[in-house]
């Protein structure tokens, strides 16, 4: 290795690598002292949602089946309050060409990569993202490698990410697999400045339009079904770019009324760098370790400004535990026929508790299903949770402690989501966005009204956010 | 160089894995949990061997997306070993739990 390969000297020319990696200059979209124009990020692409739809229809992305699961309908009101108990719906995503809507993502960032004349993609993802990336990169005749965090010191792999490995290699991708560690992204920039790739991050713009469709699609069909669009749709949410994604696709289709409720599994206590804990968590993505912080942060991805930004869409955040979205993934298979997950199927778990809540006149939609395989299982998952210790136990999930027990529900009534103050997310939020901004920034209206956009809220409600902050710190 | 004398050298063009070593414990990022610092960070990747090695040996590799990677020669035709393990009690009843609830509720209807 040599000195200019070196931790901190590749990290050094972070901005350099990824301007040129993926081909947009950020620091244009700034405004104010600490804001940037987001929407002009996103529309300068060129993409709209109609002619993302067309390019996806070229490889077989999107148009994914809208089902309404009828059986586990009928068994949430079996639980419900009388008159309570929506319809709920899912939309088939495991029937994209890779298995899961990250195809939707892939698409348009492969697109993007052709277009501008690069040879090949490069990723960092352990999950199902990898698998869309070398399958879109297959389809458009591009190189594709992945780069993975994917066993512990040990060499134990986590089964999922095995799983991904193979499919990675299956579309014929070249898969870099990591030991645990946030090194990952050292390793990532290392390939991009080797092969001059394009960064299919899912972070930039691309990855986020990708997603549109998604919403758009679910709401015209809904629509067309029920002749009114959904009440309430529920999205797995980790990184931000599947709520994100969904809730502006779901606005450009008309349907500003719908609430937007965030999923995630309850991971709290586990340490996302930690080579202990990696093997004593059961789901790879779509929970807490990466939305929490990606919440309150969008900036921490690999491109100086995340399109994803889920807190400016989100109506509601939930978490689940780990037993209760194996209790769903089961539900799913056995009452409605469909076999998909499991951490897919977090934003299903908390539908169930959800729907309790509604009126039976209502629609909950579920946008997204995952492939299952070997692996990518509650099987494979609980059979290494109990060769790492952890304790697997019918009863109560409320009582289970992530990396030490997953309790599986002996009761539906026992599926439950736990909300996540919002308004404590917008204070963390709150405190990043001024942390990160140099010393001494006045904000200026524009810096005021995009962290109103940012936080979901208004250019008062920020203000005295940040006035309670000035008191609470003199 | 034995020519079919070594039994464990493996012919150049096969797929095999290598493993590599990109931080020792000393030269990896700041601010991380003891337990990551102090294990390096390790790389593995497969590929069809350049040259003749020995397991254990240095040896290059040419990827899937055609490039050339470095490391220790680890494992012939690396098998996929995921598989699905032994059923579980806690999982397997809560199907039959669930049907026999949509069964009373249709009954009542």
């Amino acid at each position: 290795m040599t000195a200019g390969d070196a931790y901190a000297a590749v990290m050094a020319r972070r901005d350099e690598i990824v301007r040129r990696s993926v081909g947009i200059d950020y620091s244009v979209y700034r405004i104010g002292s600490l804001a940037f124009d987001y929407e002009r990020l996103l529309a300068d692409t060129g993409y709209d949602v109609e002619t993302v739809a067309a390019i996806q229809e070229g490889t077989a992305v999107g148009h994914t089946p809208l089902v309404e699961l009828e059986r586990l309908t009928r068994l949430v009101r079996t639980t419900a309050p009388a008159g309570k108990g929506a319809r709920i719906f899912v939309k088939d995503e495991a029937a994209n060409p890779s298995g899961s809507f990250k195809d939707r993502r892939a698409s348009l960032s492969v697109h993007e990569a052709r277009e501008r004349g690069f040879a090949g993609v490069a990723a960092a993802t352990s999950g199902n993202y990898g698998a869309a990336i070398a399958s879109q990169a297959a389809k458009a005749g591009l190189r594709c490698v992945v780069v993975q965090e994917a066993f512990d010191s040990a060499g134990i792999a986590q089964p999922e990410i095995a799983e991904k490995t193979r499919a990675c290699e299956a579309y014929g991708a070249e898969v870099l697999r990591l030991s645990v560690g946030p090194e990952l992204f050292y390793v990532f920039l290392r390939v991009l400045e080797e092969t001059g790739f394009f960064n299919a991050s899912l972070y930039t713009p691309y990855s986020i339009l990708g997603i549109e469709t998604l919403g758009f699609e679910l709401a015209r069909e809904l629509l067309a079904r029920t002749g009114r669009f959904p009440d309430v749709v529920v999205a797995t949410h980790a990184g931000g770019g599947n709520v994100t994604g969904t809730a502006r696709g779901l606005a450009a289709a008309g349907a500003v009324e719908t609430q937007i409720v965030a999923a995630s599994v309850d991971l709290s206590g586990l340490h996302m760098a930690s080579d202990r804990d990696f093997n004593r968590k059961s789901f790879t993505t779509g929970h807490t370790g990466f939305s929490l912080p990606f919440t309150t942060w969008p900036d921490r991805a690999d491109v100086p400004r995340n399109a994803a930004r889920a807190l400016r869409y989100m109506d509601r955040f939930v978490t689940v535990t780990q037993g209760e979205v194996f209790y769903a993934t089961q539900a799913l298979a056995q009452l409605e026929g469909m076999e998909r997950g499991p951490a897919g199927n977090t934003s299903l778990a908390a539908a169930l508790a959800l729907a309790r809540e509604l009126d039976e006149d209502r629609t909950l939609v579920v946008q997204e299903t995952e492939y299952t395989g070997a692996g990518k299982h509650p099987m494979a998952q609980l059979a290494l949770a109990r060769r790492m210790g952890i304790r697997i136990a019918r009863g109560d999930p409320a009582a289970s402690r992530p990396g030490e027990s997953i309790i599986i529900p002996e009761r539906l009534d026992q599926v439950r989501c736990v909300d996540v103050d919002l308004d404590g997310v917008r204070h963390s939020y709150l405190r990043n966005a001024l942390a990160a901004a140099p010393a001494g920034t006045r904000l200026e209206e524009a810096d005021v009204a995009f962290l109103a956009a940012e936080t979901h809220t208004t250019p008062d409600t920020v203000q005295e956010m940040i006035d309670a902050r000035h008191a609470s710190t003199r | 160089m034995a020519s079919g004398g070594d039994a464990r050298r493996v012919a150049r063009g096969t797929w095999v894995e290598l493993h590599r070593v990109v931080l020792p414990p000393g030269e990896r990022a700041p601010k991380l949990p003891e337990e990551t610092r102090r294990v390096p960070l390790e790389l593995r990747v497969r590929g069809f061997l350049i040259a003749d090695a020995s397991p254990g040996e240095s040896a290059e590799v040419r990827t899937a997306a055609g490039r050339r990677q470095r490391g220790t020669l680890d494992r012939v035709l690396p098998p996929y070993e995921h598989g699905f393990g032994p059923p579980v009690p806690e999982l397997m009843e809560v199907g039959e739990e669930l049907r026999a609830i949509l069964r009373g509720e249709e009954s009542e209807r």
